[in-house]
């Protein structure tokens, strides 16, 4: 390996740079960085509503920050053309929360869906592509079958087999555990870590299954009121000093983060406080 | 000051709207065409188009029908039971037609396109093609755009065919009007350029603006069972309004001495 290649790969493959992005008047993000290394796997976790979605979809450039970058392979994705924009997510493979495929298609169909919009390749090349990528999410056979007629679980498989089409650089998962069975669940921590190590695939998880998530992430980022609130391997952040880290790996009801909505005492000794 | 506050924002907040429909109608119409895109085309022509015929062909034959009836017994009061096919025609092909169809293409197809573009949001569909590399406004709403346009004034001429058809049955089948005066007038009196041209651009207006607000609404819409309610509801309502606001606008340029 050349010396400038050596330099390119030890580079991280995102970087978000000070990140600020608000909906509305509410702050999502308030100055976060953070470093998505190539080939590792990275968790991104956090309480729910946290804008841990939010986040993939800037590095995705479906939102725009307010302020800051978020570099992908060192270019700038807020400032790319729609053009530019449209290649670099070639390069990208998400997988949704609800596993999104397209309902009025097959799963033969779906799958082929990325490689017909970015390649010209005579149908017979793309059946042995798409029964390729079924047989990495075990769902060879199912080719005929629609989305409806699909359980949740291999919904998000079709959809992970759909998002690896196109073989990216880079694969995000958006909450991939939620919802789903121990077997499912341990069948989907399995095929990231496999497509992981067989295709050295950079992957992104954003998710608040802790154990799952720590299991098989190479680096964990726990981020909270729009800031990072710890970061490191796992086991570096079970020994992390933050009280909010440990209440939220631990699922601790008392510390920094209040249980209950409202601060307002619900009665206090002296007769005061809300009714 | 509340009222006056929320007033204002509401104002912006539609003229927001306006303004991205505008966009995204521009960066629609104006996308290169690709063979792909033929293919979607078509099997929307036939999702629009040739699923709402049974509404338009129905719809049309009873409002021929009642034309003639009504058209007859005005008419034969003074004698003058020869133009009802004139009647008939010029009713059907000026302001029934385009403006009937436009309706029942809101009620119908506008509000299905409305419903499923928002689902295919609501679902994250159109979030996972974006994510994929493929433009929704290529993919999703430019052939359905597309087909609306082309697809209304199709189904507004075969409104007024079998609207006029229906005419011809109660006027000359069921009370006796002369078949030769009924089709001779209607050739004499009903222009191409003046009458059937006219009646196709409206159609074509109506076409644009009633598929426009349709997946505009669906493209814009909350991601929740609640807006996509509220979505399918605009689009019948705004296009509804819409049609018969510029009706009244083109008939006055068309017919009214405006020109």
């Amino acid at each position: 390996m050349t010396e400038v290649a050596r330099t390119d790969q030890a580079k991280p493959l995102i970087d978000v740079k000070d990140l600020v992005f608000y909906r509305g008047s509410r702050v999502i993000y308030d100055g976060v960085n953070l470093q998505i290394r190539r080939g590792q796997i990275t968790g991104i976790m956090g309480p729910s509503g946290t804008g841990k979605t939010t986040l993939l979809r800037l590095i995705g450039g479906q939102l725009l920050p307010d302020s800051g970058d978020v570099l992908f392979d060192g270019r700038s994705v807020p400032h790319m053309s729609r053009r530019e924009l449209f290649q670099a997510r070639s390069r990208m493979g998400m997988l949704f929360q609800s596993g999104a495929l397209f309902t009025d298609m097959s799963v033969y169909e779906n799958v082929a869906f990325p490689l017909r919009a970015h390649t010209k390749l005579p149908e017979n090349l793309i059946r042995e592509l798409v029964a390729l990528k079924l047989e990495a999410v075990g769902l060879r056979g199912a080719e005929q079958l629609k989305p409806s007629e699909l359980s949740g679980g291999m919904n998000r498989r079709v959809a992970l087999a759909r998002a690896i089409a196109l073989d990216p650089e880079l694969i995000m998962y958006d909450e991939p555990f939620a919802g789903q069975d121990p077997i499912v669940m341990g069948v989907l921590a399995r095929l990231i870590r496999t497509l992981r190590d067989a295709l050295g695939l950079t992957t992104i998880i954003v998710s608040h299954d802790v154990d799952e998530t720590l299991s098989i992430a190479d680096y964990v980022y726990v981020i909270a009121d729009g800031k990072v609130m710890g970061e490191g391997t796992p086991s570096e952040l079970r020994a992390h000093p933050s009280a909010f880290v440990q209440q939220f790996l631990n699922g601790d009801a008392e510390g920094p983060v209040a249980f209950q909505y409202s601060q307002t005492p619900y009665y206090t000794p002296n007769g005061g406080g809300a009714t | 000051m509340k009222a006056i506050e929320q007033l204002g924002r509401n104002t912006i907040d539609r003229i927001v709207g306006v303004g991205e429909a505008a966009q995204l109608l521009a960066r629609t119409l104006f996308l290169l065409p690709s063979w792909r895109g033929v293919g979607l085309f078509i099997d929307q022509m036939f999702r629009v188009g040739v699923l709402s015929l049974l509404i338009i062909v129905v719809s049309g034959l009873f409002i021929g029908l009642v034309l003639g009836l009504q058209g007859y017994t005005i008419l034969v009061d003074y004698g003058s039971e020869q133009a009802l096919g004139t009647m008939v025609a010029l009713t059907l092909v000026r302001e029934l037609g385009p403006v009937v169809t436009a309706l029942l293409f809101a009620g119908r197809a506008g509000s299905a396109l409305t419903a499923e573009i928002g689902l295919m949001k609501a679902t994250e569909q159109l979030a996972s093609m974006e994510m994929i590399g493929v433009d929704p406004l290529r993919r999703v709403i430019a052939p359905r755009l597309w087909a609306g346009i082309v697809s209304m004034p199709m189904l507004a001429l075969i409104f007024s065919s079998v609207g006029i058809l229906g005419g011809k049955f109660v006027g000359v089948d069921w009370l006796g009007v002369y078949d030769g005066s009924f089709w001779g007038n209607m050739q004499n009196n009903v222009q191409f350029l003046n009458d059937i041209v006219n009646g196709v651009i409206k159609s074509v207006v109506f076409g644009v603006v009633c598929t426009w607000i349709a997946v505009y609404q669906g493209y814009a819409c909350m991601p929740t069972s609640a807006g996509i309610s509220t979505a399918t509801t605009r689009t019948v309502v705004y296009s509804s309004l819409a049609v018969l606001g510029l009706d009244f606008v083109l008939t006055a340029v068309m017919f009214g001495g405006l020109s």
